[in-house]
């Protein structure tokens, strides 16, 4: 899976869960202070991702993914 | 030979043939809160869907709130008080270890007949005690039971935690349950996960505070988000669940009462149960906050005096919250 079908992918998934405008998503983006997505957000987001990409994002990764481009490269690692 | 004993007839099933609730007097609007957590009504509305809750006074007791509900759940039932046979108190906040509140709440509502306990599964101990009030009926050892959460939570939660202050409130909420030639309250679906028993918890017992020199009072404290996800991940497959035991589908209800813990966990379960859109979700923790025992009486309630459950309706109870515990069932809406 390419960088840019996973940030696709993740942008359907912000926009269902949080509401955010897909064309808005982009790697350099974070998740809190651009895309305005809290933390309570951040946990459905996990979630759906967990089922779209098949990988398990446990609770003390999550921390660490503050931009869209740190999912993306979670995800590609867990794989 | 030794002689046969014999038990009282058991009734066909079991209703909820009265509703009553206890709202303190206190309204307590998030602007209030915010300057003690850092925050503002903004963020603890987008946060957790809360407008405002109920804080009780001095003179509004667990038993003097349960009392009030109770009284008005009689009133709603038609029953006489003599005719209640057990009186289920269940409540996380009753101040003493002793004595256990539900005696006094059935003298007080003049129950003179009536067994008396309390119980404890936090914000799933209204669905508990529900079950159990059912049981008792449905076993012939009831003709009638009273079911009451009454919790006041702000007696246990600091004003300046930054994760519950804003959430937790107090209030009263009461069913009674009475014998029916008709099924109306279905077999709970309940569980528990006592390994996640530190995502809601004290941030110490007595005996460690009352070690202390300068200790702060022992507070709930929560892993919020942990709590989050185990709620929306978990709930869903439990509302199906308890569904098919009743024998029911989503389109055959007419309103969701969850558990008032977050108006974002409402929204997520019942976005995931695919409700259809004449099925009422009950949203009374928008006003009341988390009243832990007492949220699914006290939301049905506000259904009911709103006109968006009828007599006859079914709704889907769900109680989830600390232990990690849940219950649910299907109520014919009295």
């Amino acid at each position: 899976m390419t960088d840019e079908q996973i940030v696709s992918d993740l942008a359907v998934i912000l926009n269902e869960v949080a509401g955010v405008d897909q064309s808005k998503v982009s790697a350099d983006k974070s998740f809190l202070d651009d895309l305005e997505v809290d933390s309570l957000s951040m946990v459905e987001v996990v979630m759906a991702a967990e089922d779209k990409f098949g990988v398990k994002i446990p609770d003390e990764e999550v921390k660490n993914l503050r931009t869209v481009g740190d999912a993306v490269a979670f995800i590609k690692k867990a794989s | 030979m030794t002689k046969q004993l014999r038990n009282i007839p058991k009734p066909k099933g079991s209703k909820v043939s009265g509703i009553g609730v206890y709202r303190p007097t206190r309204i307590v609007r998030n602007d209030e809160i915010a300057p003690l957590i850092d925050s503002s009504d903004q963020w603890i509305r987008e946060r957790s869907g809360i407008i405002e809750r109920r804080y009780a006074n001095s003179d509004e007791t667990v038993a003097v709130m349960a009392i009030n509900a109770c009284a008005e759940a009689i009133k709603d039932s038609g029953i006489n008080p003599l005719e209640i046979d057990l009186v289920i108190l269940a409540t996380a906040t009753n101040p003493a270890q002793l004595p256990n509140l539900a005696m006094e709440v059935a003298s007080k509502i003049g129950a003179s007949n009536a067994g008396a306990y309390d119980i404890g599964a936090a914000c799933s101990g209204f669905s508990y005690g529900l079950a159990i009030a059912s049981e008792s009926v449905l076993a012939g050892d009831c003709r009638n039971a009273i079911i009451v959460g009454s919790e006041r939570m702000t007696d246990f939660v600091s004003n300046k935690d930054r994760g519950t202050a804003f959430l937790f409130a107090d209030g009263a909420g009461a069913f009674v349950v009475s014998a029916s030639d008709e099924i109306g309250i279905s077999s709970p679906t309940w569980g528990a996960d006592g390994s996640l028993n530190d995502w809601i918890c004290m941030t110490k017992d007595w005996p460690t505070y009352m070690n202390e020199k300068d200790g702060d009072f022992p507070a709930l404290k929560m892993e919020g988000q942990k709590v989050f996800r185990w709620a929306i991940s978990e709930m869903v497959g439990i509302a199906h669940k308890t569904l098919e035991k009743a024998g029911v589908g989503v389109e055959d209800l007419s309103a969701f009462v969850p558990h008032q813990a977050n108006q974002r966990i409402t929204d997520h379960i019942a976005k995931s149960l695919k409700l259809p859109s004449h099925v009422a979700v009950a949203r009374d923790g928008i006003n009341m906050g988390n009243t832990t025992a007492a949220t699914i009486p006290l939301a049905l309630d506000t259904l009911r005096r709103n006109g968006e459950v009828k007599s006859g309706d079914l709704a889907l109870l769900m109680g989830f919250g600390a232990g990690l515990a849940y219950s649910g069932q299907v109520i014919v809406v009295p």
